[in-house]
C-alpha cells in the first residue's frame, strides 16, 4: 500500500475519474437538456448545440413551478426547524441525563428510521381529511417532522456526546452564571452539530416524493417534486421536456452547492456514531 | 430516508460520575454519593424529571404520527371502504386480506420489490466498498473524490429519475441506442434494471460512506503487520479488514435493505408501473390515490409493514447484538 511510485498514482487517479463521472453524468445531462432549445432538444447529443434560457423563463412565468418552489421552501424550513430543536431536547437529555425509558425512546426511533412509509399513506390520508389537514402545509410538515426526528437525535446525541461538558463547570468556577456558561461556551461547541443536523433535515424534508404526492392535492401545497411529475408546460401541446429539466436544476442546483460547500460536516454528521457505539 | 445507526450517547456513564451541567440547573443540590442503596435522592429525581420533560415532545410527535396512524389503518383494513361508495362501508374481517394475498397483483410487486431490493443492496455493497476504499485509500485527488460521491445524495430522487428516463427516452437520450433500437423503458426486463440502476446511483454513497467509518477503524498497524508478514492485498482486506468492519457493513446492509425495500420515487417517475413494474409501495399508492379504495390501500400498508417488521428481526437474529436495536452489549 506504501508504494508511491507514478504507477500506482496513475491508477488509483483513473479510479478517481470513474467515480467522478459516474456521479456528474445524470446530474450534467439533466443541466444540458434544460439548455437546449426545443429544436435540438431530441437530438440526442449530451452537449447542447444551441444554448437558451427559454426553458427557465418559462417555468419562472408559471404559477405553478413558482408556488410549488414557495411550499417546497417553505415546509422544508419549518419542519427542519421544528426536528432540530425536539430533536436537539431529546438528544440533551439522551447524552447527558440518566432517566428509564431512554431505551424505549432510543429504539423507537430506530423503528420509526427504517419505517415504510407507504404504511402511512392510507391512513394519514384518511386522518388528514377528518381533521382538515389534508393539502395543507402543516399536514406535510407533522410526518416530516416525525421521519426527520430519528435522524436528528441520532445525528445531535452522537455531536453533544463530543462537547466537553466539563468546560461549563470550569467557566461556571471562573464567576460565569449558568446562561453565561451556556451562551458563551456551549453554545458555540453544539452549533456545528446543529447546523450539520439541519443540513441533512432539510435534504430529507426537501427529498421526499412519496407524502407530497399522497397528501396533497392542490398547488395549495404540493411541493417541487410533485409539481415536476405533473408539469405539462405552458400549454398543453407543449413537450414540457425542457421546463421539467430547467425545474429540475432549479431545486438540485443550490442544494449540490450546499453539499459541495459542507462536504466534511455532511460526512461526519452522516457516520458519526455508526462506528463508535 | 436513511438514517446511520447508533446513537453514541446511549452509553453515557450510569452511575451518574458526570451529571452536571443542564440537571444541575434545574436543581442546585448537592451531589449525591448513594451508591444505589439510597432510595432516589431529590437530584436524581429531578434528573428524571428533566430527561423526560425534555424527550416528551419528540416521543409525542413520533408516536402520533406513526403508532396512532398504524393502528388505525388495521381498522381500516378490517373494512369493506372504498370512498367512491362510502355507503358501502362496513365491516368485513379478513376478507380485505384474502382478496389482496391471492392477487396476483400483488405478488407481482412483491417479486419486483424483492428482487430489486436483493439486486441492489448486493450491487451496492461491492460498489460501496469499492468507493469507500478509493475516498479512503486514494493517492491524489481525495477530496474531490469525496465530493462528487456526495452529489448522488444530495439530489432529489425524483430529479435523477427524470434525468435516466430521459436519458433512456429514443430520439432524446444519450443512451437509449446503447444496446437495442427499441425503447429500453417500455419492455420489462431493462424497465426494472434501469431502476435498480437508477437506485444504485442513488444511494451507492450513503453506503459507502457508511463503510468507510468503519474502514476508519481498521488500524493501520495491522494491515503494515499482515503486508509485513506476507500478506497478499485480497487476503488483507479479508482477513483483518473485514472482520473489523463487520459491525459497520451490517448497520450499512439493514438500513440499505428496508430503505431498498419501500422504493416509490424512481418507479412512479421512470415507468408508473407499466409492463409490471410496479413495487409494492406503488400499488398500495395506486390503490389509495388513484383507486380511492382506503379498506384495500390500508390492508397493503398493513402488510409492508409486517413484511418489514419481519426483515428486521430476521436481521437482528442472524447478527445479535450487532445489529442496531439490539438493547446489550456495547453496541445499540
Amino acid at each position: 500500500m506504501a508504494d508511491t511510485t507514478t504507477r500506482a498514482k496513475v491508477r488509483w487517479g483513473l479510479l478517481d475519474v470513474a467515480v467522478v463521472v459516474f456521479a456528474l453524468t445524470p446530474v450534467l445531462w439533466i443541466m444540458s437538456l434544460s439548455f437546449k432549445t426545443p429544436a435540438t432538444l431530441t437530438d440526442g447529443k449530451f452537449i447542447p448545440r444551441e444554448w437558451t434560457l427559454e426553458n427557465y423563463r418559462t417555468i419562472f412565468a408559471t404559477d405553478q413551478f413558482v408556488r410549488a418552489l414557495i411550499n417546497s421552501i417553505g415546509i422544508a424550513l419549518i419542519a427542519t426547524a421544528i426536528a432540530v430543536v425536539l430533536g436537539a431536547m431529546a438528544a440533551y437529555a439522551i447524552s447527558r441525563l440518566d432517566f428509564p425509558g431512554k431505551r424505549v425512546l432510543i429504539g423507537v426511533s430506530l423503528l420509526i428510521a427504517m419505517f415504510p412509509q407507504v404504511s402511512l399513506v392510507s391512513p394519514l390520508f384518511e386522518i388528514e381529511r377528518q381533521l382538515g389537514l389534508f393539502d395543507t402545509w402543516p399536514g406535510l410538515i407533522l410526518p416530516y417532522i416525525t421521519f426527520a426526528l430519528p435522524l436528528a437525535i441520532y445525528t445531535l446525541s452522537a455531536f453533544f456526546k463530543q462537547i466537553p461538558w466539563d468546560l461549563e463547570k470550569a467557566a461556571k468556577m471562573d464567576g460565569a452564571t449558568q446562561g453565561q456558561a451556556f451562551r458563551r461556551v456551549i453554545a458555540p461547541l453544539a452549533a456545528p452539530g446543529l447546523f450539520t443536523t439541519a443540513i441533512l433535515v432539510f435534504i430529507f424534508c426537501w427529498n421526499d416524493f412519496l407524502f407530497a404526492i399522497s397528501l396533497t392535492s392542490t398547488e395549495r401545497s404540493r411541493t417541487v417534486p410533485v409539481a415536476l411529475s405533473f408539469f405539462t408546460g405552458a400549454s398543453q401541446f407543449e413537450d414540457p421536456t425542457g421546463a421539467i429539466c430547467a425545474a429540475a436544476v432549479v431545486i438540485t442546483v443550490p442544494i449540490i452547492l450546499f453539499v459541495l460547500f459542507f462536504q466534511r460536516r455532511i460526512v461526519s454528521g452522516l457516520t458519526s456514531g455508526a462506528v463508535k457505539g | 430516508m436513511s438514517v446511520n445507526a447508533t446513537p453514541a450517547g446511549a452509553d453515557v456513564a450510569a452511575d451518574g460520575t458526570d451529571t452536571g451541567g443542564g440537571r444541575r440547573a434545574a436543581v442546585p443540590t448537592q451531589r449525591d454519593n448513594g451508591r444505589g442503596k439510597v432510595p432516589l435522592s431529590e437530584n436524581k429525581r429531578a434528573e428524571r424529571r428533566l430527561g423526560w420533560l425534555l424527550c416528551a415532545p419528540a416521543a409525542f410527535v413520533m408516536l402520533a404520527v406513526t403508532a396512532y396512524p398504524i393502528l388505525y389503518s388495521v381498522w381500516l383494513s378490517l373494512q369493506r371502504y372504498d370512498l367512491r361508495f362510502p355507503a358501502e362501508r362496513e365491516f368485513i374481517g379478513l376478507q380485505n386480506y384474502v382478496t389482496v394475498l391471492t392477487n396476483e397483483f400483488w405478488w407481482t410487486a412483491f417479486g419486483v420489490t424483492m428482487l430489486i431490493t436483493v439486486v441492489t443492496v448486493a450491487v451496492e455493497l461491492v460498489l460501496g466498498m469499492g468507493l469507500a476504499l478509493i475516498m479512503h485509500r486514494t493517492l491524489v485527488g481525495r477530496g474531490i473524490v469525496r465530493t462528487s460521491a456526495l452529489i448522488p445524495y444530495g439530489i432529489v430522487t425524483v430529479v435523477a429519475a427524470f434525468s435516466w428516463r430521459y436519458a433512456w427516452t429514443p430520439g432524446t437520450g444519450y443512451l437509449a441506442n446503447l444496446f437495442s433500437d427499441g425503447a429500453p423503458l417500455t419492455e420489462r426486463a431493462s424497465s426494472l434494471a434501469i431502476i435498480m440502476l437508477a437506485e444504485i446511483w442513488k444511494t451507492t454513497p450513503f453506503m459507502a460512506l457508511l463503510l468507510m467509518a468503519g474502514l476508519a477503524l481498521v488500524p493501520e498497524d495491522l494491515l503494515k503487520a499482515a503486508s509485513t508478514d506476507g500478506a497478499t492485498a485480497w487476503q488483507r482486506f479479508t482477513k483483518v479488514m473485514l472482520p473489523v468492519m463487520k459491525p459497520a457493513i451490517l448497520v450499512a446492509l439493514l438500513f440499505r435493505t428496508l430503505d431498498a425495500f419501500r422504493v416509490f420515487d424512481n418507479i412512479y417517475v421512470l415507468t408508473s408501473g407499466a409492463n409490471e413494474t410496479s413495487s409494492v409501495s406503488m400499488i398500495a399508492y395506486n390503490n389509495l390515490i388513484r383507486g380511492l379504495n382506503l379498506g384495500i390501500g390500508s390492508t397493503m400498508s398493513v402488510l409492508i409493514f409486517i413484511t418489514v417488521a419481519i426483515i428486521a428481526f430476521i436481521f437482528v437474529k442472524l447478527f445479535g447484538t450487532a445489529a442496531p436495536g439490539s438493547d446489550d452489549g456495547e453496541r445499540r
